[in-house]
């Protein structure tokens, strides 16, 4: 396999695995983001925790893996937006450091008080990852300013910039949609009629989040339309991510739980494919001297390595694709009141 | 501050603190395999009922495990993007696979284990627990082997100033890599056993959940006689892999100052690295050389070989090593009473030794840190053994306020991590194992 073909593919897997993040654990913090308005009461709220219960964890290696094959792949890209985003990272670790606890700690002790307090590190922890995971996007969409050496020469409170924060609410209207769409699958009754409501509005503010980003790019970044100019073909992309909306809305409105869910996540792949396109082959485009920017080919690992990790990821991924699927099944239907431990 | 220094002591907090959880995790989960494994066959409830009391045990030690792991995953990039530059193309595919074959497979069945009960059947509960065993086995493996690399590099070569991977396979099984791996999970599954083994005496001393607690101290004191001679044998060939591999490190380990034939192995001392001695020294004369090379007389390098810039620092890796060593004694030692005790029938009523049991069940986890903590300072001052040094691996863009805010970050979300889980564990272990099936909310 040449570099030029391993370097493209892992363009690709990079984005596959942000993708399988997107959708999963864009779910089980979207339910988060969500519980304190849906629920009404303890009870609710237990079943929104057990809605997700069984999944969060695996869901959220999505993340952890596509941090270790950025390493693997690109390990300049790693290392330059990590240490550049280091402020905007750590915040993101603390919270879910203490979100993986609240999931385990928060049902052992039978206290209101203590259940509620974890109820909202719960939220919390959603909260914040599913934030700064768009405004991080965003700023990687719209390049950040980057030395000779590809170091990171910004700082902190330039990754706040308008773009990224509305790419950032963007991601948040959008994980909020996904767990919506999966509470109408998984509840029924009145908590899943409200999910419903939560997620139509979800998905108004995310279309009209997106068409700002999109008039943003235009005016800011024109050179990100360069490839849908180039190979009109591109626009699958962007015409697959209007369709799946499409269909999104009206399913959420019709209330077919599993379709809901379906559509949500087809809209998640087909919206971060946007961004793969208009970004091509820039993994880190740089804002002030283009050719600074990280792309597939100048920050990529070598072909020997990177074909060892392509082999590493044909063998793998399918199992992984393989027993989650079973763990779903397991898991299928409605979640119940009475979800039992161990 | 020195951002370098502070980068460091972000990075030894938050492993050493991590370090406490995943050894126990894959000793408990071998462990709830055995029983498990015992229940299937025999379908004796006893053995049903300690996999739910074990499993809910596991449970909160494995959250805190994982939530202390995304750091580490984020880290080297945050922390040593130099470092993360310098061996992306051999370090990164380790973690990668990790991610791959061992974390999805345990995160996915430890959902079955935790919430799954009584949604499968007795096998398909008991292959969870398989596989969170192995899929946590496997993590310890793909870490090991990113460390060991760093530890003896192999299969590069440096184009442009970084290291680039020659042979996949020979990097992954680099010369430290199957030692290493061998004494980590095999101390893992004794800290799992000492743990057993302490919660179970405690409710023999107590009088409480007694067949219970028989039941669980027999399977744990009689791991832990196994896997301490076993830590001890894998021990004794990770040594010889250091000798050879790392002579300035072993040196280190044993205060060896001057290159020596018949070289003594030391058990006890007070290093003076200004005077180049070790005072108070208890040692067993040309044991060190026979050990490294089966004869008496053998030479073994001392830290005169290698530049005094280059040392180790001497008296942290030395104390470090000898309590790893003084203790693992002792977990024979105290094992092997046991399992006396137990073959004469007289274990369960031995109040002396369920005392002892009970105030030592977390030393094995205190002597994992230990090892570790003399396997990283032997390195130094290299973060790739000879290749790279530490002080020239950070990330150059991080202020070094931003790394003490993280530090004081980390150090009170991580108190309160402890806190929090001691406070449930205790508590889960006062209310016992409950013989009626699965109550709700755990």
């Amino acid at each position: 396999m040449s570099h030029a073909f391993l370097q493209n593919a892992w363009y690709v897997l990079i984005g596959v695995l942000l993708v399988g993040y997107a959708v999963l654990d864009g779910f089980d913090l979207g339910v988060g983001v969500l519980s304190p308005f849906i629920a009404k009461n303890d009870k609710e709220r237990r079943l929104l925790v057990s809605a997700i219960g069984p999944f969060w964890d695996g869901n959220e290696v999505w993340l952890l893996t596509a941090g270790g094959a950025l390493f693997a792949a690109f390990p300049h890209v790693y290392a330059t937006v990590f240490s550049g985003f280091y402020l905007a990272l750590m915040l993101v670790l603390y919270a879910l450091i203490v979100r993986a606890v609240s999931f385990e700690f928060g049902h052992r002790v039978e206290s209101a008080k203590w259940r509620r307090a974890w109820d909202w590190v719960f939220f919390a922890g959603s909260l914040l990852p599913a934030l700064l995971t768009g405004v991080a996007v965003g700023n990687v969409m719209r390049g950040v300013p980057l030395d000779a050496r590809g170091e990171f020469a910004g700082d902190f409170f330039s990754l706040l910039n308008p773009f990224a924060l509305v790419v950032g609410l963007a991601g948040l209207s959008m994980f909020i949609m996904q767990g919506a769409a999966y509470l109408t699958a998984k509840t029924n009754g009145d908590l899943a009629r409200r999910a419903r409501g939560v997620g139509i509005w979800a998905w108004a503010a995310l279309v009209a989040l997106l068409i700002v980003a999109g008039i943003l790019v235009v005016a800011d970044s024109p050179e990100r339309l360069d490839n849908y100019t180039r190979n009109p073909i591109a626009y699958v992309a962007p015409l697959a991510a209007l369709a799946f909306l499409i269909l999104t809305r009206v399913s959420l409105q019709k209330g077919t739980g599993g379709k809901t869910f379906l559509f949500s996540s087809l809209s998640v792949a087909a919206i971060m494919g946007i961004w793969g396109v208009a970004n091509y082959p820039y993994l880190l485009p740089a804002r002030n001297v283009a050719a600074y920017g990280l792309t597939a080919f100048n920050a990529s690992a070598s072909q020997k390595s990177l074909q060892t990790m392509f082999i590493i990821a044909l063998v793998g991924v399918p199992l992984v694709l393989a027993y989650t699927a079973y763990v779903y099944w397991i898991f299928r239907g409605k979640v119940r009141a009475h979800e039992e431990h161990y | 501050m020195d951002p370098v220094l502070l980068a460091r002591i972000q990075f030894g907090l938050t492993a050493a603190f991590h370090f406490l959880y995943p050894p126990l995790s894959i000793g408990l989960a071998w462990l709830i395999v055995y029983i498990g494994w015992r229940y299937l066959r025999t379908g004796e409830a006893l053995y049903d009922e300690m996999v739910r009391f074990w499993v809910r045990i596991l449970a909160l030690i494995f959250a805190v495990g994982v939530a202390t792991g995304i750091a580490m995953e984020f880290q080297f990039g945050t922390n040593w993007s130099t470092y993360s530059r310098f061996v992306g193309d051999i370090f990164g595919s380790p973690l990668a696979a990790e991610g791959v074959f061992a974390f999805f497979l345990e995160s996915t069945f430890m959902g079955v284990l935790i919430l799954g009960r009584n949604r499968v059947s007795k096998r398909v509960y008991w292959f969870s627990a398989l596989m969170v065993a192995i899929g946590s086995t496997l993590s310890a493996f793909w870490i090991i082997v990113a460390n060991s690399w760093q530890q003896t590099p192999a299969a590069y070569t440096i184009v442009d100033g970084r290291a680039v991977l020659t042979d996949f396979w020979a990097a992954v099984f680099n010369p430290s890599t199957l030692p290493r791996y061998g004494h980590t999970v095999v101390a893992s599954i004794l800290s799992g056993a000492f743990f057993m083994a302490g919660i179970s005496a405690w409710y023999l001393l107590k009088g409480r959940h007694v067949g219970f607690a028989r039941r669980s101290l027999a399977v744990a004191v009689v791991a832990a006689a196994v896997f301490s001679l076993a830590v001890l044998g894998v021990g004794h060939f990770h040594a010889v892999q250091v000798a050879q591999t790392q002579p300035a490190k072993m040196a280190a380990f044993e205060g060896l100052f001057k290159t020596e034939s018949g070289a003594a192995m030391v058990f006890f001392g007070i290093p003076d690295v200004g005077n180049q001695a070790i005072r108070l020294r208890i040692a067993v004369p040309k044991l060190l050389s026979f050990l490294i090379s089966f004869d008496p007389n053998a030479t073994v390098a001392g830290l005169d070989q290698v530049p005094r810039s280059v040392w180790p620092p001497v008296e942290i890796t030395f104390y470090s090593y000898h309590v790893m060593m003084l203790l693992g004694f002792y977990f024979i030692g105290l094992s092997l009473v046991g399992v006396w005790l137990l073959w004469r029938k007289k274990l369960f009523a031995s109040r002396p030794y369920l005392k002892v049991m009970l105030a030592s069940m977390l030393l094995p986890v205190l002597a994992l840190e230990f090892g570790w903590i003399a396997a990283e300072m032997g390195r130094q001052p290299w973060v790739v053994y000879g290749l790279l040094k530490t002080a020239d691996a950070a990330s150059v863009v991080v202020p070094a306020g931003q790394i003490l805010f993280t530090i004081v970050m980390f150090v009170g979300i991580y108190s309160l991590l402890l806190a929090l889980l001691v406070f449930l564990i205790l508590r889960e272990v006062r209310r016992g194992p409950s013989p009626l099936s699965g109550a709700a909310n755990g």
